[in-house]
Parts: structure tokens; C-alpha cells; sequence
């Protein structure tokens, strides 16, 4: 480093360096990847088909890796889902089998984040298809531009319940819903001879002082629903004083459902003290003890805020009939009817069978409480301040 | 000939450099640049409203405070851990070297959750009452780093010649002033190159923060995280990373001002002669070590203990679920599937990695005699650092509006991800290395040269013997930072090939008992795997190089 050499060498010297070394990095670490691909993943969704036009595909140097599409590929279509998606691999291998196209799913962090990159990318998308926008972040992402106006033919008619309004829908397909709500330990109930509450108003109630574990609306997406679920039912100029009287009667605010439901609430797992959790409606379900017959928990079907998911063609796609088929996929009956035990929410297609445990212990609220997505997302970072105040100091 | 292998080196810094500039700053700016030029003018509008709000007061002073307490106590006890574990020779100290890193790699969310099990009003710990408060962010601080000031000091500290140590006990100094005037300053350098890393982590902790914190006690960190994807407010979350890159900045100048000060040249000698048995003046040192390993231990031993609870009683099933593919619908994988593209990941990040911290830790090691020159190499060695002080959020979306279109459309290219756990492994990696690489005296490779001795050779004969075991050291580190990476992970957009955090993180967003069971037996198995791949790294020996 005791050398000094004129400065314009260096500069020349790093560009070339910079751009051999990405390519050929590329290349190496890529490389690497590939053998391991096949044997590791023996059902996964990896397409082969990378492995033919490596180099003629001159456009960049990452071609030969990346998924995304370019016009010499469109036998690829790209599917960019949240760390939650997950499908049956059967049902994976039957889209492809019956399309032609070779399905790559892309996961991008949490519902929040992947709908970040949607806008971020918004006209020039990593993916053809996003499957995971859910109500909160819906107006976000049609406001962007990111999306291609499309809708399948033949829709189930039960869609029709969960759809945006405002134009919105020719964007946006709903493909499943979930609704948040407020469980209850009902063995903990029973044996303290206490009678369990029924609404969101009933949690101020003293009866209830520190029974009450919920995630924050700022980090935890159930949480977020929780505070909506309470401005919808309280008015956007009311909801604060209930939570000042929530807090005051000792709610417990987490960071995250997971460590509210696992460590806080009773009937979790693990060692709580509270029997009351903001969980979902599908939840008890799961809380049927070995060689027992029904559920521990039971969740109150007026707390309840429904969040739909829905997927959509992004802007810009390269591959914008496989982008489309995805869509239709989704909302086919295979699909819709795998839903439930592979993402723990229900279809919109209220025509499939629920696996019987659903059919028997999963709820949906009749009447679930309702915020406009678009009075969401105007007055979301208002509401979330406001809450912050008022639940975490 | 003189001058080759300067220019040999300028050359080779250039790789480092210009993965720097691609993977970091040109992703970095274009996140500040959406944020403060939106339409391509400066727009500094918000920047007096961010600045005003009393909650980013409140959350620069958190964060500062929450990571200088926590480089503090981490340091206090990871030096006495060190020198047990490094100095002294007894049986089963693999294991506890072993022990001391598994935190590392434990995903933060699972941490999080078995501290709060431990510490919530109904766990075994209960009693104290220091759930929700800020104690709990302070001792996972603690928790997860204390690997860190262990493995930077102690690599540094195991060839340490023991004799002048000896010499100065014999002329009749106190063990304390041998310490303070013989020891210490030997191991300033290795100790404030640990110090700069844990602050950076602490700064820049997200999960467990959040999980412990109970969204009282906001960091700069979450609150960027919260600016972006929540509120998507880039001029807001703009304002806050340069608030974050100037403090990082500022506190990496100081650190190299009193490294540099403080650097001396040291006589090493192989680990084996320098560690020695334990004596009665240890007993202190001993018991730190022992604290240390049980406060490690708690937290791990509760992830065991409830990976094995099945419904009401005990069992394997949890970890039987690993290899079956159709354990749960959650997981189109199984965990054993997912660790075998961990570890692909990880032997491509690590590879990356110390390839990129060799050749930073050699330039920067060495003293150009004109002082430009030398500024320059400092410069260098902070900017490698800088990743570690600066929001995944940040980087990661930055990553797509960067990277998007030829030659760089590389946003979803696989290869992202190993480069962005080499990111991270890289400053370990040199933090490791660089010390170790300053202590040798220049003259050594002066001599060599004088004896006929190539540049490289030189370098080589004087330097490879020593760089040896600190460079396994540091490999197996990196590889701990890949596999137990998740925070930068997340933010791109890759391909469905999950690694186990990713999988454990799935895992325990889902509701039932069996969910949290796998989840936290793949933890274990986790941390397990990490401990034996880094156990059988250390014990390799480079021929005859690293026998010593």
C-alpha cells in the first residue's frame, strides 16, 4: 500500500473489478448452488430449465441464477408470497402438469415487508404474480401501480363477500381470510368459577384486571388487527379512551402473537398466567389435548376483525397469462380446499370441504368487525402513534 | 521488486472494496436517496420533524445506553471467560469453548421466547419481576455476544508469550499490575475490536429487543423498522439510518484511535506452550466461567428441557418430526432438508467471507510509512465494519431498488443471500484476524525478505504460522453467522429454499403445542449442528503449519 499511482488508473481498475467480479461471482457461487438444488429439494418448486440457455441469455450475468423471468423464458412464472405461504407440493407439480409453466415461488419476510418490496418494485417487479396483500396493506399496494388489473372468469360466488371496493377489486382477488379474535382459556374459566367475557367491552371489566395478553398493532400483524377491530367497533374518535381503560385494567401489550400465545397466555404451552390472548378463530382447534374431544379454548366470535388475503398479476410481468394462471389456481377447489390445514386460515370458496376439524372447532365470526382498507391505510400511521402513546408509554 | 507487493495488496483490497460498494453502499444511498431526493430534489422537510419528535430522542438515547451497558457487562465477563478458556489447559475445555458460541446461532425470537418463559410472572424466575422491564434486553445483549469478546480476545490471547507476564511477577508485581501493565495492554487491541463489534450488534438488535422489550423500549432499529414497513415513511426512516450511520461512524474513528494507539508488536508462541494448568490465583477468573456458562446454560437448558415435553409427558417426537417431510402442513420441508440448504448457504458465505476478510485483514494489518496511506488503511478498516451498524431494513430494500436492472438485476439472483451472511461475517472475520495480523512484528517479514526471501514468502514465513488458528477460528465463526443469520436474510426476496431459522420462524407463528415443539427442537438441532461443524474446524491443522 506504500505506492501511489495516478488516480484515474485506480478508478478504471476498480469498474473493471467491480463488474468481473460480480459476474464471475455469480457464476461461482451459482454454480455451487445447482447440484445441491436437486438433491436437496426432491419435491421443491426449483424449476430445472435454468440450466439451458445459460450463455446465451447475454443479458446479464445473473441470468443463469436468477428466477426472474426474461423473454427467452417464459416457461417461468414467478410467485412472491410471504415467509407463511406454503401449499402441498402435489398440488405444486398438478399446476404445472396442467399449465405447462414451471411455478417458482419467491418468499419475501412478513406480510408487511413482502408488501413493501411489491411497492418498492412497483412497474419493474422481481415476480410475475403476488399471492399474500391482506386488507391492511391493500390500498398501499393498488395505489402504487404495482398491479395489473385482472380477475378470473368463474369465481366462486362466496368471493364475492370478501372483495376491496372502490375499483379496487379488478385488482386484487380475495383467496382466504382469517379472522383475529379474542380467545379464551375456558378450562381456566370453569375452574375458577369465573363467567368469561363476550366482548371487547367486557375486557375493561375489573372482573378480567391482568387476564388479558395481546401483540402490539405497531409489530405484530394480529396485533394491528386488534387495534382495528377495536376503532371499528368504537369509532375512530372513541377507540382511545377504551384503551385507556384497557391498559388500565392491566392488558399486557407483546411484541409478537408468538411470544403473547406461548409464553403469556395459559393454554399456550407454556407456563402463562393470562386466559385471555388475541389469537385466531382457527386457533382452538388446535388446542384439543391428547385423547381428549374438544378444544381448551374457544374464541369470541364478536371481537373478531377479518383479514382476507388476496393475490394479484403485478405490473410489469414479462409473463402476464402465467401470472394470470396462478391467480385462477389459487381460487381453483384443490387449492381453496388445501388452504386451510396448510395456511390456518379458511377459503374463500365456501363450496369445498373443511377438514373435520375445522368443520367442527374453527369458527367464523358472523359478523365480523369491519375498517375500510382505505381508511386503513390513510389513517394508519395516525392510529398506530396514537396507540403507541397510550399502550406502550 | 520493493514495490510489488504494495501494489499486489492496493490490488487485492480492490475485490473487498468493490463488493463493499455494490452490496452496501450503492443499496444504502439508494434507500437515503428515495427518502431525502424523492423527486430528484433534496428535500429536507422532515428531517426537523423526525429530529423534533420526542420519541426519536427517547429511542437514540435507549439505543446508546442499552448498547454501551451492554458492551460493558459483555466485556466484563467475556475476559475472564477467555482467559479460562483460552490460557489454561484443563479437560472438557472444547466443550465449553463449544458452549460459550451456541447462543450465536439461536434464532433471537427464540431466545426471546425462553428468557421471557424464564423471567414471565408464572416461570421458574419469575420472582424477580424483570419481565418487561429493560434488564431482560440487557442479558440477552450479553447472551448472544458474549461468543464474540470470547473468540476476538481469546485468539489473540492464546499465543500470547507468557514469559513477559512471568518476568514481571518475579520482579514482585502484584497480579493485578501484571495485568495492568503487562496483560492488558497486550490484548487492548483484540479487546476493543470486540468491543466495537458487540456494540454494533447490540445497536443494531431487532427480535429479541422487540420480544423483550415489550415495545416499551424502542431502538433506533425497530423504529426504522416501523418507519418502513408499517408506515413506509423513507423520508422519516432516511433521516433515522443517517442518524445511525453517523453515530456508527463516529464511534468507529474513536475505537481505531485508541486501537492504533495502544498496537504493539507481540512475541507469540504456539497455544499449546502458552496455556498452562490451572492454579489457586484462577479461582476468580474460574468462577466468572462458571457463572458465565450457567447463565449461557439456563436459557439453552429450558430450550432442551421444552423441546422434550410432549403433551403431558416426554419424548423424541418433536425432533422424529425433523426428518419427516409431512410432520405438519406448515412446512413443505422437512427441518432436516432445511438445515442440508443452511449449510450449502453457509459453506458459500463462509468461503466468501474469509476470502474477503483474508485480504482486509492483511491490507489493513499493514503500516505504510506515509501517513495518507496509513489513513487510508484506517479509513478502510472502519468501512468494513459498517454493515454490522446498519439497518437490515435499510439494506435489504435497498437491495431492490438498487440492484434492479443490468448488469446488477441480481435482486432475486440466489447468490444474494450468501453475500449478504458474508456481509456480516466479514467484519468478524477481520476483528478476528487483524489484531492477531498487527502484533507480528514487520520486521520479521523485513528479515525474511533480507535472507533472500520473496515479498510473499516473507509474508508467509512471517505471518502464516500465527494466522493459522485464528483463521480457523474465524472460519467457524462465519460459518455461525450464516447459519444462524435470519435479520438480513428476510429482507430479500429469495428463492423457496428455506434455511432452519427461516423454518424455525414458521414453525412458531403457528398456533399447537407440536408447532412450539419442533420449533424449539430445531433450535437445538441447530445449535448443536453449529457447535460440532465449528469443533471439527478448529481441530483441523494446515499441515505442518498450524501443528505448532
Amino acid at each position: 500500500m506504500t505506492h501511489t499511482r495516478p488516480r484515474r488508473t485506480t478508478t478504471a481498475l476498480t469498474l473493471a473489478l467491480t463488474t468481473g467480479l460480480v459476474l464471475t461471482s455469480c457464476t461461482l457461487t451459482g454454480g455451487g448452488d445447482e447440484p445441491g438444488e436437486d438433491q436437496g429439494a426432491p419435491a421443491s418448486t426449483e424449476s430445472p430449465d435454468a440450466e439451458g440457455g445459460d450463455d446465451d441469455a447475454s443479458t446479464d450475468g445473473a441470468t443463469d441464477t436468477a428466477p426472474a423471468p426474461t423473454p427467452a423464458d417464459t416457461g417461468t412464472v414467478v410467485l412472491a408470497a410471504h415467509d407463511s405461504f406454503t401449499l402441498p407440493d402435489e398440488l405444486l407439480a398438478a399446476f404445472e402438469a396442467e399449465t405447462g409453466y414451471d411455478l417458482e415461488v419467491q418468499l419475501s419476510g412478513d406480510a408487511g415487508q413482502m408488501a413493501n418490496q411489491i411497492v418498492l418494485t412497483a412497474g419493474n417487479p422481481t415476480a410475475d404474480v403476488v399471492f399474500g396483500i391482506d386488507t391492511t396493506f391493500a390500498t398501499r399496494v393498488v395505489g402504487a401501480e404495482a398491479l395489473e388489473a385482472y380477475r378470473p372468469d368463474d369465481l366462486p360466488e362466496s368471493v364475492e363477500e370478501h372483495d376491496l371496493a372502490e375499483g379496487a377489486e379488478a385488482y386484487l382477488t380475495p383467496v382466504d381470510y382469517g379472522d383475529v379474535c379474542v380467545n379464551i382459556d375456558s378450562v381456566w374459566f370453569a375452574n375458577e368459577g369465573i363467567e368469561p367475557p363476550q366482548t371487547l367491552a367486557d375486557l375493561t371489566d375489573p372482573a378480567y384486571e391482568d387476564l388479558f395478553v395481546t401483540p402490539g398493532a405497531s409489530t405484530s400483524s394480529p396485533g394491528l388487527a386488534f387495534l382495528l377491530a377495536t376503532i371499528g367497533e368504537f369509532g375512530p374518535g372513541e377507540w382511545q379512551g377504551y384503551w385507556e381503560d384497557l391498559m388500565a385494567n392491566g392488558a399486557k401489550v407483546t411484541s409478537g402473537w408468538t411470544d403473547a400465545y406461548t409464553v403469556d397466555f395459559t393454554a399456550g404451552g407454556g407456563d402463562g398466567d393470562r386466559p385471555i390472548v388475541l389469537s385466531y378463530a382457527s386457533s382452538p382447534p388446535f388446542t384439543i389435548p391428547d385423547g381428549g374431544f374438544e378444544p381448551t379454548t374457544r374464541a369470541l366470535l364478536d371481537t373478531c376483525f377479518r383479514q382476507v388475503e388476496y393475490a394479484g398479476v403485478l405490473a410489469g410481468t414479462d409473463n402476464p397469462e402465467g401470472a394470470q394462471a396462478v391467480v385462477a389456481w389459487l381460487l381453483s377447489p384443490d387449492v381453496q380446499a388445501a388452504i386451510p390445514d396448510s395456511m390456518y386460515v379458511f377459503p374463500v370458496d365456501d363450496e369445498v370441504v373443511l377438514p373435520d376439524l375445522w368443520a367442527q372447532w374453527a369458527q367464523v365470526a358472523e359478523d365480523p368487525i369491519v375498517v375500510s382498507p382505505r381508511q386503513i391505510e390513510a389513517e394508519r400511521e395516525t392510529w398506530l402513534r396514537e396507540w403507541a402513546d397510550i399502550a406502550t408509554g | 521488486m520493493r514495490r510489488a507487493p504494495g501494489l499486489a495488496l492496493g490490488l487485492a483490497a480492490l475485490v473487498p472494496l468493490a463488493f463493499l460498494a455494490v452490496f452496501f453502499v450503492l443499496p444504502v444511498s439508494g434507500m437515503l436517496a428515495r427518502g431525502l431526493w424523492p423527486d430528484g430534489r433534496l428535500d429536507l422537510s422532515g428531517v426537523p420533524e423526525v429530529l423534533g419528535r420526542a420519541r426519536t430522542l427517547r429511542v437514540l438515547t435507549f439505543t446508546l445506553v442499552s448498547s454501551l451497558a451492554g458492551t460493558v457487562v459483555t466485556l466484563l465477563l467475556g475476559l475472564p471467560v477467555a482467559f479460562v478458556l483460552y490460557r489454561l489447559r484443563f479437560p472438557s475445555r472444547g466443550v465449553l469453548r463449544a458452549v460459550v458460541v451456541m447462543p450465536f446461532v439461536l434464532p433471537t425470537v427464540v431466545v426471546g421466547v425462553m428468557f421471557r418463559s424464564l423471567l414471565a410472572p408464572g416461570g421458574p424466575l419469575g420472582g424477580l419481576g424483570l419481565d418487561g422491564t429493560w434488564v431482560p434486553i440487557l442479558l440477552a445483549f450479553v447472551f448472544f455476544n458474549l461468543a464474540v469478546v470470547v473468540r476476538t480476545v481469546g485468539g489473540l490471547w492464546e499465543g500470547l508469550d507468557r514469559r513477559a507476564e512471568e518476568s514481571a511477577a518475579t520482579l514482585g508485581a502484584s497480579p493485578w499490575t501484571v495485568w495492568r501493565t503487562v496483560t492488558l495492554p497486550a490484548l487492548a487491541p483484540g479487546i476493543i475490536s470486540a468491543a466495537t463489534l458487540v456494540f454494533l450488534f447490540c445497536s443494531t438488535a431487532f427480535g429479541v429487543v422487540l420480544t423483550l422489550g415489550g415495545l416499551r423500549y424502542g431502538t433506533v432499529e425497530t423504529e426504522i423498522y416501523l418507519l418502513t414497513v408499517q408506515f413506509l415513511d423513507l423520508q422519516g426512516a432516511a433521516v433515522l439510518s443517517l442518524l445511525q450511520l453517523l453515530a456508527v461512524v463516529a464511534m468507529l474513528a474513536l475505537a481505531a484511535r485508541t486501537r492504533t494507539r495502544r498496537e504493539q508488536t507481540l512475541r507469540r508462541v504456539g497455544a499449546l506452550a502458552a496455556a498452562r494448568r490451572p492454579r489457586r490465583g484462577d479461582i476468580p477468573a474460574l468462577a466468572a466461567t462458571a457463572l458465565a456458562v450457567a447463565f449461557v446454560l439456563l436459557p439453552v437448558g429450558t430450550l432442551v428441557v421444552r423441546s422434550l415435553r410432549v403433551g403431558p409427558g416426554w419424548g423424541l417426537e418433536h425432533y422424529r418430526a425433523l426428518t419427516d417431510p409431512d410432520a405438519t402442513a406448515a412446512l413443505r420441508v422437512s427441518v432436516t432438508e432445511a438445515m442440508a440448504n443452511s449449510l450449502r448457504t453457509a459453506v458459500d458465505a463462509t468461503v466468501l467471507g474469509m476470502l474477503l476478510g483474508l485480504i482486509v485483514a492483511v491490507v489493513v494489518s499493514r503500516r505504510p510509512r506515509s501517513p495518507r496511506w496509513a489513513r487510508t488503511v484506517s479509513v478502510l478498516d472502519g468501512a468494513f465494519m459498517l454493515p454490522l451498524g446498519i439497518s437490515a431494513v435499510t439494506v435489504g430494500f435497498g437491495f431492490l431498488i438498487t440492484l434492479d436492472r443490468p448488469p446488477l438485476d441480481l435482486r432475486t439472483s440466489p447468490v444474494l443471500v450468501p453475500i449478504a451472511q458474508a456481509m456480516v461475517a466479514l467484519p468478524l472475520v477481520v476483528r478476528t484476524l487483524a489484531p492477531v495480523l498487527r502484533s507480528v512484528d514487520p520486521r520479521q517479514r523485513e528479515a525474511a525478505a533480507t535472507l533472500g526471501a520473496g515479498p510473499w514468502r516473507a509474508a508467509w514465513t512471517a505471518e502464516a504460522p500465527v494466522l493459522a488458528r485464528p483463521v480457523l477460528a474465524a472460519t467457524g465463526f462465519a460459518f455461525a453467522v450464516s447459519l444462524g443469520e435470519f435479520g438480513a436474510t428476510s429482507f430479500l426476496a429469495r428463492p423457496d429454499r428455506p434455511t432452519v431459522p427461516v423454518v424455525i420462524y414458521q414453525l412458531i407463528s403457528r398456533p399447537g403445542a407440536d408447532h412450539l415443539g419442533m420449533a424449539l427442537a430445531a433450535s437445538v438441532l441447530l445449535a448443536l449442528v453449529t457447535v460440532v461443524v465449528m469443533g471439527v474446524v478448529e481441530r483441523l491443522r494446515v499441515g505442518s503449519v498450524g501443528a505448532f
